[in-house]
């Protein structure tokens, strides 16, 4: 369908990606330099050292720079990622696939964090990362999404939370390498006082400087977007809260706005607050460790990588008109149709399973004759979710020595809000998953009272 | 002959407003710390690690530093811009058109989400260095609170483009509102709140209608947003950085291995 404009497309974009890959390569002569400087760089096989790996990579990107400056279909053709490639990535791409997936993905980086840390292994995972955000970039639906001004700090916040997630974990590792060996965590050693006038004081203002220097450069090559005057009559589609509240808007997807919208952030701001007084474990306050606090740091990663950032991710790059997913590489078409027809709870039970009407209250019924009705009809799915939240603390005590020393610990009050935090957390996959598997729509249906659960 | 420097720096006008001269020795670069307003906020001596990058990443330094860029940039673009239907929109055109090399709406719009993803980086150091355990308990509570505010800084400066973009947005956000609980018109528990059969709680009296001081996003909500965007909320961030601030200091200083 492109054609012509894909040409002008990738004449818009090549000066980018040009420089897109000298930076790349500037990138990787800058560690390999850095490395045989210091003599750091790892033996791989033989003589060959990590540095040298790494300059032929900027040799390499040096290479692919002037195809990417040319803006020749033709040519660009050898620096993007196949149709086919692309193809399978949206037919593979879905809400499950993308979430199951980066749970899967996060799980195996932490179970073999040790492994992953390394810097030559993650430096190598950075460049896979960069290259194939540049091989991305000449789709134009890819780079239209990407290149949105108001989307590129998501960008950035990708890979600055890459590598700090890396750069924490890599000193976690460290230092439980040192306390498996009976060694006080590294940080112990930088137990000496300085004095703050020159050493933080000159810090602070190089990185005054620095933040002042990128905000500039940042500022001048991307403008504010600014669209058309407001009108309250023409409703863009799709309508898209500000970026930091995408995960709240992807909530939508599995709850009413009530819980989407109010009573769960409410208790994401709640639950924060209540960390420092729900974690009692004294160890790892101070010094970076995953070891010595290996509970506290799953949860933490799970609410706030997986919950809070790739929902952000999936609201930002993946939803389309009317809410849609679309791969990565599919054109937004707002006539895109999903089949909706998601079931409740209650019409599972009563017409499926028992093969009967719901229950419903005669027209002329009085008030407690209809709310008791209303609560017979909704039954299951209350009853399902006392048991949740009800029995599985106690359940969890019986069964696992880990929930009964932390119920020990913490005393009755403190462990049941631990654990209705958690469970109000687990709710939002667990309601995901069920949704995905038999389309459940709610737990609890009460359209009389506005309550849908 | 002393130099230009050296005559500048022995006036009696560059002594007054810097007591000390640039520190050199240790006395020296004790005193500089305990006289100078803006140096004070710091100790006069540190462990090493509250100094090491890798630690704090200076992730707490660059949020504060980026809320006085948007302090200084948001003052500068209030010289500009009315808050009212007929002028913002125009008033923002005319930023961009008119001034020449005009970036001061880039700085203030990136500057802002640049805040929001260092906020949020450095919770996120916080927890990783297990930095809210005894005795910062108190200080990651402010922290927890600091964050909704750069959220809600960031949420209110949205509209006052008012541009498409602002508006839906918004309009998406505030609706949520409208399903609060007990408060919101179309929440759970609203008809409970009848008097002699008339709800109280409509859509001219719930919780949404408080926030837009009307039933959609018009011109009371730019206004409504105007002040919080640029009184309320910053006094309210700068109120609580200051008490930050100050327990960083009296927790302790930067955490550390016991
Ligand atoms: C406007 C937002 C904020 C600003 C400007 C700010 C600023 C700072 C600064 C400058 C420090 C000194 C150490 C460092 O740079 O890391 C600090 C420490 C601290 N902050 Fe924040 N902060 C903000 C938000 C938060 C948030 C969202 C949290 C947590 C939820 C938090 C919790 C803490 C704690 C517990 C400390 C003590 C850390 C330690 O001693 O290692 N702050 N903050």
């Amino acid at each position: 369908m492109h054609g012509h404009n894909e040409a002008l497309f990738l004449e818009e974009i090549s000066s980018f990606l040009g420089l897109y890959y000298l930076f790349l390569a500037a990138l990787n002569a800058g560690a390999a330099f850095y490395l045989w400087r210091r003599g750091r760089g790892i033996r791989l096989i033989g003589p060959i050292r990590s540095f040298h790996c790494w300059l032929l990579l900027a040799l390499l990107f040096t290479m692919i720079a002037p195809l990417a400056f040319s803006g020749d279909p033709q040519v660009m053709r050898w620096i993007s990622l196949p149709p086919s490639v692309r193809d399978f990535i949206d037919w593979l791409m879905g809400p499950v696939v993308y979430s199951v997936g980066t749970v899967a993905v996060l799980t195996v980086l932490f179970v073999g964090r040790r492994f992953f840390v390394k810097p030559t292994v993650a430096w190598l995972m950075l460049n896979g990362a960069l290259l194939f955000m540049g091989l991305a970039m000449t789709d134009p639906d890819f780079a239209d999404i990407v290149r949105k001004p108001d989307n590129v700090p998501i960008v950035g916040l990708i890979y600055l939370l890459g590598y700090f997630t890396w750069l924490g974990a890599y000193l976690a590792v460290e230092n439980d390498k040192r306390i498996q060996q009976g060694l006080p965590p590294k940080e112990k050693e930088l137990d000496e006082k300085v004095l703050v006038w020159p050493d933080l004081v000159y810090t602070e203002l190089i990185c005054m400087i620095a933040v002042t220097a990128l905000l500039f450069v940042w500022a001048i090559c991307i403008k504010a977007p600014l669209e058309e005057p407001a009108s309250a009559v023409k409703t863009p589609n799709p309508s898209k809260a500000p970026w930091y509240f995408l995960g709240l808007q992807e909530m939508l997807v599995y709850y009413d706005p009530w819980m989407a919208g109010v009573v769960l952030p409410s208790l994401i701001i709640f639950g924060l607050m209540a960390i420092p007084y729900l974690d009692f474990n004294k160890k790892g306050n101070g010094y970076y460790t995953i070891d010595e606090r290996k509970f506290s740091y799953i949860v933490f990663q799970f609410g706030f990588i997986v919950l809070w950032v790739t929902l952000i991710v999936l609201g930002t790059f993946l939803r389309g008109p009317n809410w849609n997913f679309f791969g990565p590489f599919e054109t937004w078409d707002p006539h895109k149709v999903e089949a909706l027809n998601n079931v409740d709870l209650s019409e599972f039970f009563w017409v499926r399973w028992l093969q009967r009407a719901r229950p419903r209250p005669p027209e002329d019924a009085g008030m407690l004759i209809k709310v008791g009705v209303i609560l017979i009809r909704e039954l299951p799915g209350i009853l399902l979710l006392i048991g949740y939240f009800a029995i599985t603390p106690a359940a969890m005590v019986v069964w696992s020595r880990f929930f009964r020393e932390l119920f020990k610990k913490m005393g009755l009050f403190r462990y049941m809000t631990m654990m209705f935090l958690l469970q109000v957390m687990l709710l939002l996959p667990v309601k995901m998953v069920c949704r995905w598997s038999f389309n459940l729509k709610y737990f609890i249906a009460i359209p009389e009272w506005m309550l849908n659960f | 002959m002393p130099s230009l420097s050296e005559i500048i720096r022995h006036s009696q006008i560059w002594k007054s407003i810097f007591r000390h001269p640039a520190p050199v020795d240790r006395r020296n670069r004790v005193v500089v710390m305990l006289t100078n307003f803006f140096l004070h906020l710091h100790p006069v001596s540190i462990k090493k690690q509250g100094i090491a990058l890798s630690y704090t990443w200076c992730m707490g330094g660059v949020t504060f530093f980026l809320f006085l860029v948007e302090t200084v940039t948001g003052v500068l673009l209030m010289f500009y811009y009315r808050p009212t239907l007929e002028w913002a929109y125009k008033d923002i055109l005319a930023l961009r058109d008119v001034m020449s090399m005009g970036i001061l709406r880039e700085l203030h719009r990136w500057g802002a989400h640049a805040m929001v993803i260092t906020v949020w980086l450095h919770m996120y150091r916080v927890f990783l260095t297990g930095s809210y355990k005894p005795p910062r308990e108190f200080n990651w509570v402010i922290g927890v609170i600091l964050l909704l505010l750069t959220l809600l800084l960031s949420f209110t400066g949205y509209l006052l483009p008012w541009d498409q973009l602002a508006i839906w947005a918004i309009t998406v956000g505030s609706n949520m509102a409208r399903a609060t609980p007990i408060l919101g018109h179309e929440g759970p528990g609203s008809q409970l709140l009848t008097v002699d059969g008339i709800p109280m709680i409509t859509n001219a009296s719930d919780a949404r209608f408080a926030l837009l001081g009307a039933r959609f996003v018009g011109e009371e909500t730019l206004n409504r947003f105007y002040v919080l965007h640029c009184i309320a909320l910053p006094l309210a961030v700068a109120f609580l950085l200051a008490i930050h601030f100050w327990r960083v200091r009296k927790d302790g200083g930067i955490s550390g291995p016991l």
